[in-house]
């Protein structure tokens, strides 16, 4: 079988300023040779590895990462005298496609991680609700349930570009509160439906099963419409770092409504006012006032290859890859631009592209040694455009540390050094 | 702020869905009690609903305050190692680094006994008496001249009382 092979790189397939390709340029078979290859002088023949010659390890009954993969790992920040509270970021710079694996899905926790046991734990439905229900996890486990492709990301991730100068932080310090799973569990209108809700009921509270007992206010149509309770996620029990036996997960939006370990749905009237949605998870803007109720998140994308700390090896070609997102919908493009905004090429998406899911952009470059800065824009099926830094802090300053969803720029030196800018 | 799906407008709108569980459902919930709820109802909303009994005063609050949380927050609430609760009234708005606290931030005081209760002392959560949370509530309400020294927190007053920043929150509207 003979591919067809496309010619070498010509002027007409640059599609953006500072060595921008067309993002069909991978696509359309391999480069004819000389565009890529390098020297073969003094080459020694290929060596037969130990592990050919004798058996490998035996089974085990949970398998592990490659013992050489043991820099892939979250990284966390935690409050004095509060080891379980604080966050864990995922490694987005070393991982690949759009599924997080559960070992390194971020976790961001009130008070620990609870060791809930499920013949212990129960689910409550109660308020304004005809029959107040309580359900044992083995209950659940029998009715019909649901898989769903859903982004989870902290309402605080990014917080640290809000700030004057750019935080020398890599992928995962900047913006490792963002993971993405594929859900299983049980419709939460389906046990709303059974308990019966009152005409009153507008709201409900969601409140976890940890020392903290977390609680937001949710809205009932929210509730309704796409919630789940989740039990699975990417095929095995919900991990205890991100809510065993069961938590809340509202596709879109902030992390923290999605209330891990859930153990009460109660339906009010009116919100609770709890603290994490008056104190924290508000909007504070320069005029003294703070928005609340911030619930989705905004169109937001960022390059994961190449990052800081991804060193470039030398002027040629590479695909630069990184992640889109939006709350409201799918992502309907990504442009990417390498010299800071300047100039824009639209990036491949990789199908499937879902609803409220990490999305996966990728985008040839070649790169020619010089000074290039980085940047990926994301816009969203309803249209928006995910903004500037500059244009985000424009419109609600520098006090917060909530939902910053602007632009993130990537400066590359001559050496090939990569490190984070404002642009 | 969110669009719903249609069904799901109407069905809010007629509101119900099913009424008392659906046909087709698996309906393998138990009824619960009111009883046997009330250990877990412990949310608090700004208009007071399900206060427990009981009271304090900012006086009985220090001495809770010395022996259970100086250690986190600091005398007087000042902050360090952890969160500050005092201070920082009028630093919201403006260039300056805005201080939230209990008195320059939060909006409800309700919120204060919410929260207290389900959830400090972080090492022993849950382990105040309803008289300690509400008398640990009332000085830390002192602390940041919202109420007296000789006034009372209980279920009748906690509602009542005015935060400083009640105001203080717009309800985010996509787009503006």
């Amino acid at each position: 079988m003979t591919r067809k092979r496309r010619p070498p790189i010509a002027p007409e397939d640059f599609r953006a300023a500072g060595g921008l390709l067309d993002r069909r340029i991978f696509l359309a078979g391999g480069l004819a040779a000389g565009t890529l290859s390098s020297s073969s002088a003094g080459a020694e023949p290929l060596s037969v590895a130990p592990w050919m010659k004798t058996p490998g390890s035996p089974f085990t009954p949970y398998g592990q990462p490659s013992r050489f993969e043991d820099k892939v790992v979250r990284v966390w920040t935690n409050p004095p005298n509060a080891p379980g509270t604080g966050a864990a970021r995922t490694p987005l710079h070393v991982l690949n496609g759009t599924i997080t694996p559960n070992g390194l899905h971020f976790e961001r926790s009130h008070s620990g991680i609870p060791d809930v046991d499920p013949d212990a734990h129960r689910l409550v439905i109660h308020g304004l609700v005809r029959r107040p229900l309580v359900f044992t996890m083995e209950m659940l486990a029998r009715y019909p349930m649901e898989s769903r492709i859903a982004f989870i990301e902290c309402g605080g991730n990014g917080g640290s570009l809000y700030q004057k100068d750019p935080a020398q932080l890599n992928c995962q310090g900047l913006h490792g509160l963002v993971s993405c799973a594929e859900w299983t569990g049980v419709k939460l209108s389906t046990l709303l439906d059974e308990a019966g809700m009152e005409p009153s009921a507008k709201w409900m509270l969601a409140e976890g099963a940890d020392a903290s007992g977390m609680s937001r206010s949710v809205p009932l149509v929210k509730a309704m419409d796409d919630a789940l309770i989740a039990l699975y996620q990417n095929g095995e029990r919900v991990r205890p770092s991100n809510g065993y036996p069961l938590r809340l997960l509202l596709p879109g939006y902030e992390g923290n409504m999605q209330v891990k370990w859930l153990r009460r749905v109660k339906l009010t009237e009116e919100p609770t006012m709890t603290k994490d949605e008056t104190s924290k998870y508000t909007i504070l803007t320069p005029d003294g006032k703070s928005l609340q109720f911030v619930f989705p998140i905004e169109a937001k994308s960022l390059i994961t290859q190449p990052s800081p700390g991804l060193t470039m090896k030398g002027p040629g070609l590479y695909e630069i890859s990184g992640l889109a997102w939006s709350g409201y919908g799918k992502i309907a493009q990504v442009d990417v631009s390498a010299d800071g905004g300047k100039t824009w090429a639209p990036a491949a998406l990789q199908q499937p592209v879902l609803p409220m899911a990490l999305t996966r952009f990728r985008m040839p470059w070649r790169w020619n040694g010089g000074p290039a800065v980085l940047q990926s824009r994301a816009t969203d099926e309803t249209g928006y455009v995910q903004p500037t830094r500059a244009e985000l802090i424009a419109k609600r300053g520098g006090k917060t540390i909530y939902h910053f969803n602007g632009i993130n720029s990537w400066g590359v030196d001559e050496s090939g050094e990569i490190k984070h800018v404002y642009a | 702020m969110y669009t719903p799906s249609r069904s799901i407008a109407l069905a809010l709108a007629l509101g119900t869905v099913c009424s008392v569980g659906c046909a087709e459902s698996p309906n393998l919930g138990r009824v619960a009690t009111p009883e046997e709820l009330a250990p877990w109802d412990i949310s608090i909303g700004p208009d007071g609903a399900g206060l427990p009994a009981g009271s304090g005063t900012p006086r009985q609050g220090e001495a809770v305050f010395i022996a259970k949380c100086v250690a986190c927050h600091g005398e007087k609430g000042a902050g360090k190692p952890n969160d500050q609760l005092v201070g920082g009234r009028g630093t919201l708005a403006g260039d300056q680094a805005p201080v939230k606290t209990i008195g320059s931030f939060w909006p409800y005081a309700t919120t204060l006994f919410d929260y207290v209760r389900r959830a400090m002392p972080l090492n022993e959560s849950k382990s105040l008496s309803n008289d300690e949370v509400y008398a640990v509530v009332a000085y830390l309400l002192h602390l940041n001249g919202i109420i007296e020294e000789n006034e009372t927190i209980d279920a009748r007053t906690l509602p009542k009382v005015r935060m400083p920043n009640a105001d203080g929150f717009v309800t985010f509207t996509r787009g503006k």
